[in-house]
């Protein structure tokens, strides 16, 4: 397969050239012979170049002869409307006119990872998160970037290369891999399981016994995708730490994400930039677009977009999480207080011979979610956070609580109902014992219908306001404002809709005149509102205060650190520099072809330290990203060339930037 | 949009880097530890055992008796004879007896009660016309639809006051008598005014403006609910501030009550009375009942209650004895997760990672 790019032009003057760009070896075989030592001289240059770690392209033109061309064109259009064999007839005319091209020279193009991309894989490694990389580049480019972004490690077992060019090789090697993966599993059948109700077999998690990496190439890919074979793929590539697929095409890209989906209880994102990558992205569950020197194509087919790939972790690691314990926390709450303010009338219907009397005064229950609870949710589901940004990205793992869906499931609905029950039956009982038998100290009634519901709706608010304290983590100056704010709201409202003026307006409507003066005048109501606060919120405290001692969740832990962070400040932290000494390890890809290894092993280039892992204390300063760049991104270019000062500024590199020319737009 | 700065070039669009907008407002993040939870929780049983026992002899000080007269002595026949509904127009009275061991110290209250009289029915509450009581004009003659079907009689003829509640309205008197000695009787005098709540008798009921017109004029075109024995306007004919819609009994009457077994206030003891400025002497007692309420169509009970009453009201046991024992979980609950805290969380060794 020819790889490289031609274009014929026709100049000011009317003169016809035939351009071609690609990579040296292939262009060389196209050269005229007059070429030779010209030839020699580039060589000695490309060496050069590719010994700085440059990417190549070598250039070659051709003068074309107009009634040859014309001639070509014929038999050019000819092939390509042709019905069969059109992909051979096509390559057979463009292997005739390229040829006897005479060379220009070659260019160098230096390429870099975008900041921030190894650090932010790592973390969202250690967050759980399993991420494969599909690209249009060639097996050894896409390795390169694998090395360079630490999604490939050198500790790793092994690296499984899929390159087989049948079903029955691809098949062979998918089995091999997943063998010495696991070379106790059973390699006939697959495990898995049925999803209630929705006869979809999911492929349970599996963990193989060391860390492994999976290269596959695209025309392996597209047997792997077959039906016949592509669970025993997703197993295989499951089972691996980092999968790269490699000369994938945006079909094949999307054909992945949907395998995933299908099969597997995850999550997917999708992130990318070029054109190429809008149907991955719109496939997946997420869709991130960046935003960049491609274009906009990814942008406006994604669910999120920003312009460097390290903001993901805090997309992932930061929002993502605070997003989903918001959500989870808002809406176990909101049940919770709803079914309190509920379940209250099943009892009040045993008393009242189930005629369906409301507990509660009709003006209390329509501004009961509108007016007294309302704020105080809204700032827990716009503030809360468990611990900060900073916490955020020095514990990826606090990232796993999501993943698991542990805060809002079947399980977690149930004990909300069930603390909803109890409530309940305190909030009614209590009160109904409490009033059934007595009166005012001065002998006239507090036992009658309205002193009844004035009371149970105020000792309902008081459990679901103190509830709503035990559930919020970040008391803000707006949240506290929130919470008892409403708390005044409610006594302000009901002592102005029992008053005097409010009832000679509209009698019908409000009924309840004089009972907020005439009954929480009494301390006998008053207590009774404590012990009913006292009853349905202890038992919540006794059993979180006794989960954080018995079994304490990631967030229990973290937030126990913050604790004593704050507590006595941390030492300064030292900056370790793990010295690796790998030899693969480059900071920048290469698309050429074999011929540069030994370059590339040989070290030569390799003059600048090594990128360090990032160290595990706590990092003062730039909060957004917690690293602070090293390597090339810190400044340092192997060419000795000041490198742009501003690094902030968002440069041309994207993990996706390196395409095989494939294309012929003749 | 107001914004004070116009920002241009390439980072125009960028947030502003507020500490509200970016999330990193100011905040107290609370935690349950060791050390705010467990001395919380002892203090709290602490004070919930202090204010049960203080509650528990505070309630121990009331004195109570209760008597059930539905169907008590020569009640029985009044309870037979009422079991008739041809006979309602007759009058049947009965005399209950009882006697008091220590003497009521203070002001005491006389209280009737009905067991299983569901007061707290919906659509018994919403039949009732609070604008008819309020004395506005135009509902006098024209109460509300929800009166219905005893807002008009067979007639036409409007109710007043209409409604379920007002109909049945409870109409049993009592008289008090005491006997110092076998020969001897003193009536007890019972005020029976200033009995309801203050916003009940002078804002939320009203007769209907007279204009020097008697009340009975005032309420021309109207009669009485169909179970009444006597026109609104003769509820108390010798005292006009407590005739008509006023009349306190009908105003403790139309409260309704939380729940089927209630008590209603009748009178306070008049302790003006010269044998009655201490409180009630002990000894024997009569009540002398006029027997007209009929409860056996609805299984229920009728009771009489003198109390004794303090700044916690009258003597109901439940709080105190609740907050005893609240005070007892709490403090159970404090020594397990002390338990719990010292064995597995002290010092932070379970949060090793």
């Amino acid at each position: 397969m020819c790889t490289c790019l031609c274009k014929t032009v026709r100049s000011p003057e009317g003169k016809l050239s035939l351009y071609c760009k690609g990579a040296d070896t292939i262009i060389y075989e196209k050269l005229h012979q007059s070429c030779k030592k010209l030839m020699d001289v580039t060589t000695e240059h490309l060496n050069e170049f590719a010994g700085e770690g440059l990417r190549t392209l070598a250039l070659a033109y051709k003068d074309l002869d107009e009634e040859y061309f014309s001639q070509w064109k014929q038999r050019h259009h000819e092939a390509s409307t042709t019905l069969e064999d059109k992909e051979s007839k096509l390559d057979e005319l463009y292997e005739e006119i390229e040829k006897d091209l005479l060379l220009l020279g070659a260019t160098a193009i230096e390429d870099k990872l975008q900041d921030g991309v190894p650090q932010t894989i790592e973390q969202l490694a250690k967050a759980d998160i399993k991420i494969w990389v599909l690209t249009g580049d060639k097996q050894e480019t896409a390795e390169n970037i694998g090395y360079s972004c630490n999604l490939l490690r050198e500790e790793m077992n092994e690296i499984f290369i899929i390159s087989g060019h049948s079903p029955e090789d691809v098949r062979q090697e998918l089995r091999n891999a997943q063998n010495s993966m696991k070379p106790n599993g059973a390699v006939n059948s697959l495990l898995l399981f049925e999803d209630m109700g929705k006869h979809v077999n999911l492929i349970k998690d599996e963990v193989a016994d060391g860390e492994y990496g999976l290269v596959i190439n695209g025309h392996s890919l597209a047997y792997a995708l077959e039906s016949s074979m592509e669970l025993e793929f997703l197993r295989t590539a499951c089972l691996c730490k980092a999968v790269i697929c490699c000369r994938v095409t945006p079909l094949q890209k999307a054909q992945v994400v949907e395998l995933v989906k299908k099969y597997k209880k995850a999550v997917t994102l999708a992130i990318g930039d070029g054109a190429n990558d809008v149907s991955m992205i719109k496939v997946a569950h997420i869709g991130v677009g960046i935003s960049g020197q491609e274009g906009m194509q990814a942008v406006l087919s994604s669910d999120y977009s920003f312009a460097q790939f390290r903001f993901l972790q805090r997309l992932l690691l930061v929002h993502g999480r605070w997003s989903y314990l918001r959500m989870c926390k808002f809406l176990r709450y909101f049940f919770y207080k709803n079914f309190t303010f509920t379940f209250v009338h099943f009892w009040f219907g045993f008393f009242c011979g189930f005629s369906a009397q409301t507990v509660y005064d009709e003006w209390f229950i329509t501004l009961y979610n509108l007016m007294y609870t309302a704020l105080p949710v809204l700032g827990m589901s716009l503030f809360d956070q468990d611990v900060d940004e900073m916490w955020s990205f020095q514990h990826p793992q606090l990232y796993i609580p999501g993943q698991l869906n542990l805060y809002f499931s079947k399980r977690a609905f149930f004990k909300c109902a069930i603390h909803s029950c109890y409530c309940s039956l305190v909030l009614f009982f209590i009160p109904y014992a409490a009033l059934q038998d007595t009166v005012r100290d001065d002998g006239k009634d507090v036992a009658d219908y309205q002193s009844f519901a004035l009371l149970t709706q105020t000792c309902l608010l008081f459990a679901v306001s103190i509830q709503l304290g035990l559930e919020m983590s970040y008391w803000t100056a707006v949240n506290t404002f929130f919470v008892l704010g409403s708390l005044a709201m409610y006594f302000a409202v009901t002592f102005t809709m029992y008053s005097n003026g409010m009832f000679l307006i509209v009698p019908s409507a409000f009924p309840f005149i004089g009972t907020a003066r005439n009954s929480l005048n009494q301390p006998n109501v008053w207590l009774t509102i404590i012990l009913t606060s006292i009853l349905c919120v202890l038992p919540m405290v006794t059993y979180r205060f006794l989960l954080i001692q018995l079994c304490p969740t990631i967030n229990d832990k973290v937030m126990f650190k913050v604790r004593q962070a704050r507590a006595t400040p941390p030492p300064p932290p030292r900056r370790t520099r793990i010295r690796r000494t790998s030899s693969r390890r480059s900071g920048y890809a290469f698309s050429h072809a074999q011929g540069y290894g030994d370059l590339v092993t040989s070290g030569r280039f390799l003059r600048r330290p090594a990128i360090s892992r990032p160290s595990s204390f706590p990092q003062v300063g730039r909060a957004t990203t917690g690293f602070s760049p090293m390597g090339r991104s810190a400044g340092y270019s192997p060419t000795g060339r000041p490198q742009n000062a501003k690094v902030q500024d968002v440069e041309v590199t994207s993990l996706q930037m390196y395409r095989t020319i494939t294309d012929r737009p003749l | 949009m107001g914004k004070a700065k116009d920002k241009s070039g390439p980072l125009a669009r960028r947030p502003d880097n507020s500490a509200f907008k970016q999330q990193r407002l100011p905040a107290w993040s609370p935690m349950l530890t060791a050390n705010t939870v467990l001395p919380f929780f002892y203090l709290l049983a602490l004070i919930c055992m202090l204010l049960g026992v203080w509650l528990l002899l505070t309630v121990q000080s009331t004195q109570e008796i209760k008597l059930d007269y539905t169907e008590l002595g020569n009640c029985d026949q009044c309870f037979q004879l009422r079991k008739n509904v041809s006979y309602a127009a007759q009058t049947c009275s009965c005399k209950v007896e009882f006697s008091i061991d220590r003497a009521f110290k203070g002001d005491v209250f006389f209280y009737y009660g009905l067991k299983n009289f569901h007061q707290n029915l919906r659509r018994y509450m919403d039949s009732r016309d609070d604008e008819q009581t309020l004395g506005r004009n135009n509902k006098l003659k024209n109460p509300s639809s929800y009166c219905e079907p005893f807002a008009k009689d067979a007639e036409g003829v409007p109710i007043a006051p209409c409604g379920a509640v007002a109909n049945s309205m409870f109409n049993d008197s009592f008289t008090l008598t005491y006997h110092p000695s076998r020969s001897r009787t003193i009536p007890v005098p019972l005020l029976r005014k200033g009995l309801t709540w203050y916003t009940d008798k002078n804002v939320k009921f009203r007769n209907p403006k007279t204009d020097n017109l008697t009340l009975a004029a005032a309420f021309e075109g109207t009669r009485q609910p169909l179970y009444w024995q006597k026109p609104v306007y003769d509820l108390d004919p010798d005292n006009p501030t407590n005739n008509g819609f006023i009349n306190e009994d009908l105003i403790i009457w139309m409260r309704e009550a939380a729940f089927p077994n209630f008590k209603k206030l009748y009178g306070i003891l008049n302790r003006a009375d010269a044998s009655f400025t201490k409180g009630l002497p002990k000894g024997n007692y009569t009540i002398d009942i006029s027997y007209n309420f009929p409860v056996q169509y609805f299984q229920g009970r009728k009771v009489v209650v003198l109390t004794t009453l303090t700044w916690f009201g009258g003597q109901n046991h439940f709080l105190p004895i609740a907050y005893l024992v609240t005070s007892s979980l709490i403090l159970l609950m404090a020594v397990v997760l002390t338990l719990a805290w010292w064995k597995f969380g002290k010092d932070g060794k379970n949060m090793k990672e």
